[in-house]
């Protein structure tokens, strides 16, 4: 059912605190884990467990320190376990669905809260724009833009953002409404109606509305999809693919030159929500070749780029993790060398997904395509 | 006048334990003829073949990649060839669109009562190759 929290004074983010506190009051949760406004400032996920806090809650902060997922498979995969609320964005949700059937969390202790994202920024640039108490101004206008103007996000926003196509997720138990919603007078919210018996008498009933939403987030699917499209024939036209448009004038370089400047330093695994495993082969003594090794391989091609080994990273991961590669950008932020990680697993990625026809974060019910097959497919591959 | 050094791949192969490293054998055992281009490295199923293996061997600049397993409903371990192959189909559509040769890599169903099926197939993939010239990557320090 629909239903919504008053807005006094047109402080949205005081009526999420305070739908969250009716929660975390409830018998239905034993702790948060939503963003909170640290005293020094910054925004950063934070499991709570007492109700006072929650006026530290900032979930419109458009900002992505961490993708939440892998923090909700912390609090959820292994017994003994207490029922946790997590409140994550779209991308994030997606994670956790392919993480679940990864065995790396677990739903059933969690209810999942999902909000509508317009977008985030860099962690820099969020606290370059960022000042006061709350987000507000700063949500205001991406919700803005990306009502009205869905088709010229603002620039500084984070490039995965910008050509994000899912920035709504329907599998949560509760769905905290923004899009096409009159947020200065009500909190819109979408939740099954025992959840909303249990949530008692905070919430009223929903004013319509609905159509409005379905044709905002219309529009704004599209002009992403627009948008990701112009994107990825760009960075298939770099890496020398052939389905990439052509006139773009960029120079075919294929996967070496575009992550020419790699430095190895597993940034992009370490944040990827769906690198999970504890040890990477590229961390283990697989990789701590002996001296004479290099010297071996220096003398066969005269030159050996070091850190070794550095695009066979790049490639092992694309072929672990690439099917489920939800596009949260992680790795791109966690670059210094500011290589367009994101870009080419989000563009590679998807050839991979379309060839499974996977959607990653669509359903837990969904196999992965690794682990599973049709004995009757592919006969093409093998002869 | 110098002439051309002919180009001689080299094709690696991971065969599985029970039915193409067999084959393999009964090739040689057989007496079969085939090109000396293949070095053979034995897993214990197609399924074992993780692509960090291929791929470390095709940007070392391994000409040609060649993964044997059981014919469909053979496997030793039930599924691990079915496995193997959309595994496979995953790795060639990475290789694809990241730029480099996935047309190095093979996939084939070769049982143990198959040697001349074996050999067979080393010939026609060192053909291939041949005619695809050696792997650019060879010479690519920077990779």
């Amino acid at each position: 059912m629909k239903a919504s929290i008053p807005v006094i004074e047109g402080n949205t983010t005081e009526a999420i605190q305070r739908f969250l506190k009716i929660l975390l009051e409830s018998d239905l949760v034993d702790a948060l884990m939503v963003p909170m406004r640290t005293p020094a400032g910054t925004v950063t996920p934070a499991l709570v467990s007492d109700p006072q806090l929650l006026a530290a809650a900032d979930p419109l902060a458009p900002v992505l320190p961490v993708n939440g997922a892998t923090l909700a498979g912390k609090l959820s995969v292994r017994e003994p376990r207490a029922k946790v609320g997590v409140l994550l964005r779209a991308c994030e949700m997606r994670a956790l669905v392919e993480l679940t059937k990864m065995q790396q969390a677990s739903l059933e202790s969690l209810l999942l809260i999902s909000i509508d994202c317009p977008g985030t920024y860099s962690v820099p640039e969020f606290q370059r724009r960022s000042s006061g108490d709350t987000s507000a101004q700063l949500w205001q206008e991406l919700i803005e833009t990306a009502t009205h103007n869905p088709d010229q996000p603002i620039s500084a926003l984070r490039q995965a953002c910008q050509i994000c196509e899912q920035p709504v997720y329907d599998g949560a138990q509760i769905r905290i409404e923004l899009f096409g919603s009159d947020h200065q007078q009500h909190l819109s919210l979408k939740l099954s109606d025992d959840l909303a018996a249990a949530l008692g008498d905070g919430l009223e009933s929903q004013p319509a509305g609905e159509e409005d939403r379905q044709a905002i987030v219309q529009k704004l699917v599209k002009a992403r999809t627009d948008l990701r499209e112009v994107e990825f024939a760009k960075i298939r036209q770099r890496l020398g693919d052939e389905g990439g448009a052509e006139g773009i004038g960029a120079q075919v370089e294929t996967l070496t030159g575009v992550f020419a400047a790699c430095i190895r330093c597993h940034n992009c695994m370490t944040v990827c929500p769906i690198c999970y495993c504890k040890t990477c082969v590229f961390k283990s003594e697989v990789f701590d070749h002996d001296p004479m090794q290099f010297i071996n391989w220096a003398q066969q091609k005269g030159a050996y780029r070091l850190p070794a080994d550095s695009m066979l990273f790049h490639m092992t991961r694309l072929n672990h993790m690439g099917l489920s590669c939800v596009g949260c950008g992680m790795c791109t932020e966690a670059c210094p060398a500011e290589l367009p990680v994101g870009m080419v697993f989000r563009a590679i990625g998807q050839r991979l997904q379309q060839t499974f026809d996977y959607a990653p974060g669509r359903s837990v019910d969904e196999p992965l395509p690794l682990i599973t097959f049709k004995a009757d497919e592919w006969s093409e591959v093998v002869e | 006048m110098t002439t051309e050094p002919s180009f001689e791949p080299k094709i690696i192969a991971f065969l599985c334990n029970w039915c193409t490293y067999t084959g393999a054998d009964l090739a040689g055992t057989s007496r079969l003829q085939y090109p000396p281009n293949v070095r053979i490295i034995r897993l214990m199923c197609s399924g074992a073949v993780d692509p960090i293996y291929v791929l470390k061997a095709d940007l070392a600049g391994a000409d040609g990649i060649l993964i044997g397993g059981c014919h469909p409903g053979d496997c030793h371990y039930q599924e691990g060839n079915y496995k193997a192959r959309r595994r496979v189909v995953a790795m060639k559509e990475i290789l694809k669109n990241a730029g480099f040769d996935e047309e190095r890599v093979w996939l084939r169903w070769i049982s143990a009562s198959e040697g001349q099926r074996f050999a067979d197939t080393v010939s026609e993939m060192t053909a291939a190759i041949k005619e695809m010239g050696p792997n650019p990557l060879k010479k690519e320090w920077a990779v």
